[in-house]
């Protein structure tokens, strides 16, 4: 049975950018974006879109990417498309900068809702800006799908839906009915590579882009409910205490005489 | 009505851990303390609860809460949220927790503090202000809600210690009969498949020897084992080890892995990254071997050698055994 699936990424700032680089604006309450290093796609959505294309091509389906934001970068919205994904759409507006995790399931909902065909919404665990893990959940409850998350593996079979989420000692496998939601974990293994045909396809391919008025948006439903009051980078008041030896090897033994001497072991 | 209202969790006929740092969370808050427990699976009165810092123990009773369904506990605490109309509720950042209070916050059209290390009320509006990491744990926000109740808050792990029991506390217990429709439940559990576990849990070791993309293959580990073996320990690991296939995830610690607060957090081969540090950061004493002098492991431990761990690891686990016999 071919699946209709819609992936829901989003760019984020790289979160390997290294400490020294990570600046924030604390008047506006928002982290600067680091000079030179360019955003990414959010890690678990490309594991969701990984999902996504495993389902194509056991089941056949199609796989649209949807992303809501400001000043997309095309190469990292459109990797999605490279992996083997089919269309691309953007809901890109100045007038949703910096919504919360509620508006922005809204606007998101309602953006799936005018695509309107779709078995399977895949969105990834957490977003690693502000590690919310709310969007997709809020979407599921908007819509009214089922929601199976932090999978590990998704599998459509005749009756639905088979998904395992990874839990911490182990992994549990629930079932659902389709339309439904999930949302997916690094678990799931690594995201495949674009192929450079996949590369040439994504740049012929041009997005379809919608702002806030075309989706019909309400502002009040736009209006946050939790405000950031205070945004700043934690500063450790730990000092390392440096064990050294005449060699590497000596260092060793010198760390556990230490930890005892400190009553450590 | 009930000033704040804690989502408890059950495990083996008693509260689960995380639930009692809720209820010292609600404690420090101010205000009458509630818990809402799903009822099948309590053992008798909730004196454990009260003990720990609550006022009233709401009986969620409802056949669907036997099982584990999250369907019917999300709706099973819209039902006692709506009920007991409470300003704030608390939640754990828990398996099924981190799907619960998202959910339940969205059908009450009410906001939702992710993560808090801690909460607080501000003594002028009289309203919630959550202290949490954000771009994990590269900076920290403080959030507060719009002006609609409940103001929920997910607290992270080990964020509260729970509080002393005083057994001599007493409380009230309200059945709730939430008569929940079949319908509720969208998702079936099929099945729960549980690794085997030998030795101490890494969450409640008191030392943990954690290892990264650093040791370079899953050999090292076994060197790693040996260690814990001798202290009494459990081993944990970097997502970039567990994702490399060298340990399996059971053993991450971290923002999405698991939270350890052992005495002693000893790291080889570990850069640590915001990330990894937010699993670890509550413990008492970091130890960190690494060959790079520049490594964020070493802002955040409190001892540290720099090299290679193929030259100091057999010295240090050398030295261990011969002091711990
Ligand atoms: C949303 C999100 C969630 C995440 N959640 C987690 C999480 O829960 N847990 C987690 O751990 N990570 C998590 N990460 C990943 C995290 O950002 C880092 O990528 C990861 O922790 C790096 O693992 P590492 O320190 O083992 O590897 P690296 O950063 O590659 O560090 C390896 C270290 O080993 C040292 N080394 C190499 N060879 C030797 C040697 N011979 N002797 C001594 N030292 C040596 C190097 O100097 C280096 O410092 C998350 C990331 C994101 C974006
Ligand atoms: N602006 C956005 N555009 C597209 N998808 C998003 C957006 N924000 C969140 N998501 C999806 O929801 C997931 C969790 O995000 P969050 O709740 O913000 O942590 C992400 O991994 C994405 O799949």
């Amino acid at each position: 049975m071919p699946v209709d699936m819609i992936v829901c990424v989003k760019q984020v700032m790289d979160p390997e950018t290294p400490a020294s680089a990570f600046r924030i604006d604390p008047d506006a309450r928002r982290v600067v974006e680091p000079p030179g290093i360019p955003p990414v796609l959010n890690g678990f959505d490309e594991n969701a879109v990984e999902a996504a294309l495993r389902v194509k091509e056991a089941s056949g389906g199609t796989v649209t990417v949807l992303g809501l934001g400001r000043q997309f970068v095309m190469d990292v919205m459109k990797k999605p498309l490279s992996m083997g994904a089919d269309e691309l759409v953007l809901v890109e507006d100045d007038a949703l900068a910096d919504l919360d995790s509620s508006a922005t399931a809204y606007a998101l909902s309602e953006a799936i809702k005018k695509i309107g065909r779709y078995d399977l919404v895949l969105c990834g665990r957490q977003a690693s800006d502000w590690d919310n893990a709310q969007v997709p959940l809020g979407i599921a409850e908007l819509l009214g799908l089922p929601c199976l998350t932090i999978a590990q593996q998704v599998e459509v079979v005749d009756s639905g839906l088979i998904v395992q989420r990874a839990l911490p000692d182990g992994y549990e496998v629930v079932e659902a009915e389709l339309p439904a939601l999930v949302t997916v974990s690094n678990e799931l293994g690594e995201p495949r590579y674009a192929t450079l045909r996949g590369i040439m396809a994504a740049g012929r391919k041009a997005p379809t882009v919608w702002t806030a008025d075309e989706l019909g948006l309400e502002q009040a439903r736009l209006e946050p409910k939790v405000r950031v009051t205070d945004l700043f980078v934690p500063v450790s008041e730990k000092s390392c205490q440096f064990i050294e030896g005449v060699d590497e090897d000596d260092a060793g033994r010198q760390l556990a005489l230490k930890l005892r001497e400190d009553k450590l072991i | 009505m009930v000033e704040i209202l804690v989502l408890g969790e059950l495990a083996d006929g008693g509260l689960e851990p995380v639930t009692g740092e809720l209820l010292a969370a609600a404690r420090g808050l101010g205000g009458e303390v509630g818990v809402a427990l799903p009822d099948p699976g309590m053992d008798g009165e909730p004196s454990e609860a009260f003990a720990l810092g609550a006022d009233i123990a709401y009986l969620l009773q409802d056949p669907l809460l036997a099982g584990p369904s999250i369907d019917a506990r999300v709706a099973a605490f819209e039902h006692v949220c709506r009920q007991t109309t409470p300003r704030v509720v608390l939640v754990g950042r828990t398996g099924s927790g981190l799907d619960i209070g998202p959910r339940l916050a969205f059908r009450l059209g009410v906001g939702l503090a992710q993560d808090c290390t801690e909460v607080r009320l501000d003594p002028d509006t009289n309203r919630v202000v959550a202290t949490r990491p954000v771009y994990g744990g590269n900076a920290v926000a403080t959030v507060t809600f719009a002006d609609v109740d409940p103001q929920v808050a997910m607290i992270r792990g080990g964020a509260y210690d729970q509080l002393t029991p005083d057994r001599s506390r007493t409380g009230e217990v309200v059945s709730v009969t939430p008569r929940l429709d079949p319908s509720v439940v969208k998702v079936r559990h099929v099945e729960t498949v549980l690794r085997e576990r030998a030795g101490v849990r890494l969450e409640d070791a008191n030392v943990v020897i954690a290892g990264g993309r650093g040791l370079g293959g899953p050999e090292p580990f076994a060197k790693l084992e040996e260690l814990a073996g001798l202290l009494g320990g459990a081993v944990g690991a970097s997502r970039a080890a567990c994702d490399a296939g060298w340990l399996d995830h059971s053993h991450q610690v971290g923002l999405t892995g698991k939270t350890v607060t052992p005495d002693l957090y000893i790291t080889v081969g570990i850069s640590g990254a915001s990330q990894h540090m937010a699993g670890c950061s509550g413990a008492k004493h970091i130890v960190a071997i690494n060959r790079d002098p520049d490594a964020n492991i070493f802002k955040e431990a409190t001892y540290g050698v720099v090299g290679d761990w193929k030259r100091i690891l057999p010295t240090f686990i050398e030295t261990v055994r011969e002091l711990v016999s």
